[in-house]
Formats: structure tokens, C-alpha cells, sequence
């Protein structure tokens, strides 16, 4: 029996739903779930989490990546401008800092701001304590990053635009800070993100400059509450935080890349 | 600048402007007076939007001197800005500042560069809305626009600086046909009103009817020039007259392999009386 093409395509098409139901049946029936359950989710642990999870935990994630975010953003914009310098120094120093830092391992660097530092200035003091630490320590690797996506947005700008400011009389820098780089924001915003994102659960490294109960990030927070309850509930817990941060900010990307779409 | 005072509008002495090897501006002298319509026509890679680019320094000239309203554009220590402030520019593709609405593409410069006061920039601004046409668009953006709306848009920013000339580089050459004759009819408007402007384009009809002077050029050089009539209506110049008909009668193609100039010399191109834009 031979089949015609939109046969053969219809049956391909069932044969893999097919295929895919059957392994998702095998893992629900075999998987062991009155023992998942007990190592994953006891209720009684879960409530104990909060609201401490929130009001403290989620809170300090929060308050490390926004820290690191701004740190990162605010340097990552001034090396983007020093690598498009016309003056030649401005850019080898541009470049030399974001091969060294996106080749260093972001928790190598926040050891040396964290250690590193204290040791070598002991009289001087990082402000701000652990947010302090983290928010230089993490905003330091993330602004290499962010140099060179924040070049690429300026890149991407039309010369015309430019062009046309410089013609209306705009200075330079004027052409550039009025016209240039909010555009140039407008095409990084995804990207930039998606560093943010990034940012979140970099966070988590803040564990080993020390935090108190005062300080204590989500991940830590999960980690202990584990080692108390010798059980891995709070390890779930602790995911589904960071997804409750990471998931909306992707959908918020999406609602901005339309918003300014319809701007260009 | 204190050598003869009535100096010209814009005044180009042996101007030369190579890209590497290449040679595109080779030697032009060239004036705009006061309140002069020039359009500045001729075959594409002919190197007029680069003089035009020249005028205001959008394109630093190799070799040579330029001054508008008795300013010399090629001075090293010339305020390149503040000069700038004077040259409107108007571009084939606009270059309308997507970010900002019409009304702030119009007043950013007023209030950035001439640190004019928000209400007077605005009031400025809706003023040359209106003069262009565009008074009930002053809160869209410009990707709302058409292409023409755009161009529009495009020359009341440039007049809201107030300038004393107006480069247009083929201000039309991006739009739909059905959109070119607002856009010209602008042109003409600011024209009639004594405004100074050199204009890059292949409008034939609006450089006959609106021109005080054509200028042909052709491989870096000025080829012809002159009153409309005689530019275009008889030019004196082989390359002007194989141009005109190719623009004129673009199916009238020369055949392959025939060297461009023919054994008897071709008829002087007649303009159509009734041109596509009307105006």
C-alpha cells in the first residue's frame, strides 16, 4: 500500500505525539511519588519557609542583583563609550578590561573583592558591607558584558541619526546622549535582561563572603533550612522563588520589544 | 573675513574630496547667493551629495575652501557647531529621531542647542508644522508617518533652527511617486519665500519650474550650469544632453556596445510639458 505525502505527514505527525505520551505515562508510573513527595515537598516545611523566604531572602536576591545591575550598567555604559573613544588610550584600556573579566570566573572575582581587597587595604572598608561587596564584586564581571552589548546597540544606531543631530548643531556628546544612546538602550533592552537575569542567580554567590541572618540570599537560605530539616523541600522552594522573579521579567521583555517596535 | 563684504551665501574655492583612491570631487568652484534656489543635478556617483555633505562638513573636504555667509567651513578652529546651527539639512532618508515624537524631534535642538525655553520651542514647532502641512501629527511618532509626511516632518525640524540655507540632499528620492508632490510643493513654498537653498535632486520638473540655477555635474566636476531653461532646455554640454535624455526617456535605453557619443549629435531633450508632479 503506498501513501500519499499528506498520509505519510499525518502519520509521522501521530506516530511522535504517539512516542511522547508513552514516555511521559512511563515516567509517571514508575517514578516512586509518596517518597518524591516526602523528600520534595513536605507542607509542613514549606510554611515554615515563609515568610522569612520573602521578607528577608527574596528581598536580599533582589537587593544584590539590582546592586550588581546598576554597578555593572552604569561602568558597562562608560567602557562602551571608551571602546567608540576616538582617544586611543580610552579604548586599549576599554578593551584590555572586558577580556579580563569575561575571561575571570565571576566567583574568582567576587573573592578578590570580597578578600581580596580587605587583606591588601585592611584600613579601608568596601561601603555598604556584603551589598556593597556583592553588588561591585558581581557588577564588575556583568559590566564587561554589558560594555560590549551596549557597543553593539550604539553600533547599531543609523549613522544618519548622528548625521542629522550633528546637523541641527547638537555637539558630539549632545548628538550622543540625546539621540544616540537612548536608541541604542531601545536595542539592547532584551539583551540587557537577560543579563539582569543572569544577575538574580549570580546572586547566590553572595554565600561565600559570609551573609548573617540579616544578609541571607534565597539560595543560602534554602541550603540551611535543608541542612536543619535534612530534607530537600527547601531546595524547591528556593527554585520556584527565582523562577517567581525570572519568568515575569522575560514576559516584560516581550511586552517592551512590542511597545518600542512600534516606536522604529 | 574682512575681505570684500557682500560675500555670497555659500562660496566653494577648488574643492577635491577623495574616499582612499578615490577621487569623486575634483576641483569645483561654486556660489550660492543670498535667497538662490540651486539645484545641483546629475548622474548618480557624480559626487553631488558629496559637495552637498561638503557645504555643512558632514564629509571633510581633501583639498580646498568653503565658506557659508562669510564663515570659512574649512578653518581647523572653525565652531563647527554654532555654524551648523545656521545650515538646515534635510536627507533622503530623513533621519527623523524614531525615539521622540514629532513635536520633540522639533524642539530637542531648539532647547538642547539654542537653550530656547520649552513653550517658545513648541510654539516655534507647531508653527512649522503648519507650514509643512503636518499640524495634527505633532504627538505621533514617526514610524505613524509616511514617507512624505516624514520628509515633512523632517524639513520643519530643520526650519525650526531657523537657518539661513537649506541643503536638501535628493529629498525625494526614497518616497512612493504618489508622495513626492507634497513634499515638492514645500520645497517650492520655502523657496518663494526667499529662502536660500541648494538642492541635490533628479526632479526635473521642480528644477525647471523652481530654480534660479542648474548646475550639471558629472565626474567630480561641474559640467554645466545655468538658468533653468538653458541647463535644461538647451544645454551646451555633450554629457549633459546624453544625461537629460536618459532621465527624460529612460526607455529610450542607448544600445550595447555603441560608444555614448553618437555620430550626429542627439536631439536636445524636450521637456515634457506636463510632468508626472504636478505642482
Amino acid at each position: 500500500m503506498k501513501l500519499r505525502r499528506r498520509q505519510r505527514e499525518r502519520l509521522s505527525l501521530w506516530l511522535q505525539y504517539l512516542a511522547f505520551i508513552a514516555i511521559i505515562a512511563v515516567v509517571i508510573l514508575a517514578a516512586d511519588w509518596g517518597r518524591l513527595r516526602e523528600a520534595f515537598f513536605r507542607v509542613d516545611i514549606i510554611e515554615s519557609m515563609f515568610p522569612t523566604i520573602i521578607t528577608v531572602a527574596l528581598r536580599n536576591t533582589i537587593l544584590y542583583t539590582l546592586g550588581a545591575f546598576a554597578f555593572g550598567l552604569v561602568f558597562g555604559t562608560v567602557l562602551a563609550l571608551m571602546r567608540l573613544s576616538r582617544v586611543a588610550p580610552y579604548r586599549w584600556v576599554a578593551t584590555a578590561y572586558i577580556e579580563l573579566f569575561r575571561g575571570l570566573p565571576a566567583l574568582l572575582v567576587l573573592f578578590l573583592v570580597g578578600y581580596g581587597i580587605p587583606i591588601a587595604f585592611p584600613e579601608r572598608e568596601i561601603p555598604g558591607g556584603v551589598f556593597g561587596s556583592i553588588a561591585i564584586g558581581l557588577g564588575l564581571t556583568a559590566a564587561a558584558y554589558m560594555a560590549e552589548t551596549i557597543r553593539a546597540g550604539i553600533q547599531a544606531v543609523p549613522k544618519g541619526q548622528m548625521e542629522a543631530a550633528r546637523t541641527l548643531g547638537m555637539s558630539h556628546f549632545t548628538a550622543m546622549r540625546t539621540i544616540v544612546v537612548p536608541q541604542a538602550f531601545r536595542i539592547v533592552i532584551p539583551p540587557l535582561t537577560n543579563e539582569l537575569i543572569l544577575l538574580t542567580k549570580d546572586s547566590s554567590l553572595a554565600y561565600v563572603l559570609g551573609v548573617t541572618a540579616q544578609t541571607i540570599e534565597v539560595t543560602k537560605f534554602g541550603r540551611d533550612t535543608l541542612n536543619d530539616r535534612v530534607n530537600a523541600t527547601p531546595l524547591l522552594v528556593a527554585g520556584l522563588t527565582y523562577l517567581a522573579i525570572t519568568l515575569p521579567l522575560s514576559q516584560v521583555v516581550r511586552r517592551l520589544e512590542l511597545r518600542y517596535a512600534k516606536a522604529r | 573675513m574682512t575681505t570684500t563684504p557682500p560675500r555670497p551665501a555659500v562660496e566653494i574655492r577648488d574643492l577635491h574630496k577623495s574616499f582612499g583612491p578615490l577621487e569623486v570631487l575634483k576641483g569645483i568652484d561654486f556660489e550660492v547667493g543670498h535667497g538662490e534656489v540651486v539645484c545641483v543635478i546629475g548622474p548618480s556617483g557624480s559626487g553631488k551629495s558629496t559637495l552637498l555633505r561638503c557645504v555643512n562638513l558632514l564629509e571633510e573636504p581633501t583639498a580646498g575652501k568653503i565658506w557659508v555667509n562669510g564663515i570659512e567651513m574649512t578653518d581647523p578652529d572653525v565652531e563647527i557647531d554654532s555654524v551648523r546651527r545656521g545650515i538646515g539639512m534635510v536627507f533622503q532618508s530623513f533621519n527623523l529621531f524614531p525615539h521622540l515624537t514629532v513635536l520633540d524631534n522639533l524642539t530637542i535642538a531648539q532647547r538642547r542647542v539654542l537653550r530656547r525655553r520649552r513653550a517658545e520651542a513648541e510654539r516655534i514647532a507647531r508653527d512649522n508644522l503648519e507650514r509643512v502641512g503636518l499640524t495634527d501629527k505633532a504627538d505621533a511618532f514617526p514610524t505613524q508617518l509616511s514617507g512624505g509626511q516624514q520628509q515633512r516632518a523632517a524639513i520643519a525640524r530643520s526650519l525650526s533652527m531657523e537657518p539661513k540655507l537649506m541643503l536638501f540632499d535628493e529629498p525625494t528620492s526614497a518616497l512612493d511617486p504618489e508622495l513626492v508632490g507634497d513634499v515638492l510643493t514645500v520645497m517650492r513654498k520655502l523657496a518663494e519665500d526667499g529662502m536660500t537653498m541648494m538642492v541635490v535632486t533628479h526632479e526635473m520638473a521642480f528644477a525647471r519650474d523652481v530654480a534660479d540655477r542648474v548646475v550639471f555635474m558629472d565626474g567630480g566636476v561641474v559640467v554645466e550650469q545655468g538658468p533653468p531653461h538653458e541647463v535644461l532646455g538647451a544645454p551646451r554640454h555633450e554629457r549633459t544632453r546624453s544625461f537629460l535624455s536618459r532621465v527624460l526617456d529612460p526607455t529610450q535605453v542607448a544600445q550595447l556596445g555603441q560608444p555614448e557619443q553618437s555620430p550626429e549629435p542627439p536631439e536636445p531633450p524636450r521637456l515634457p510639458a506636463d510632468d508626472r508632479h504636478n505642482l
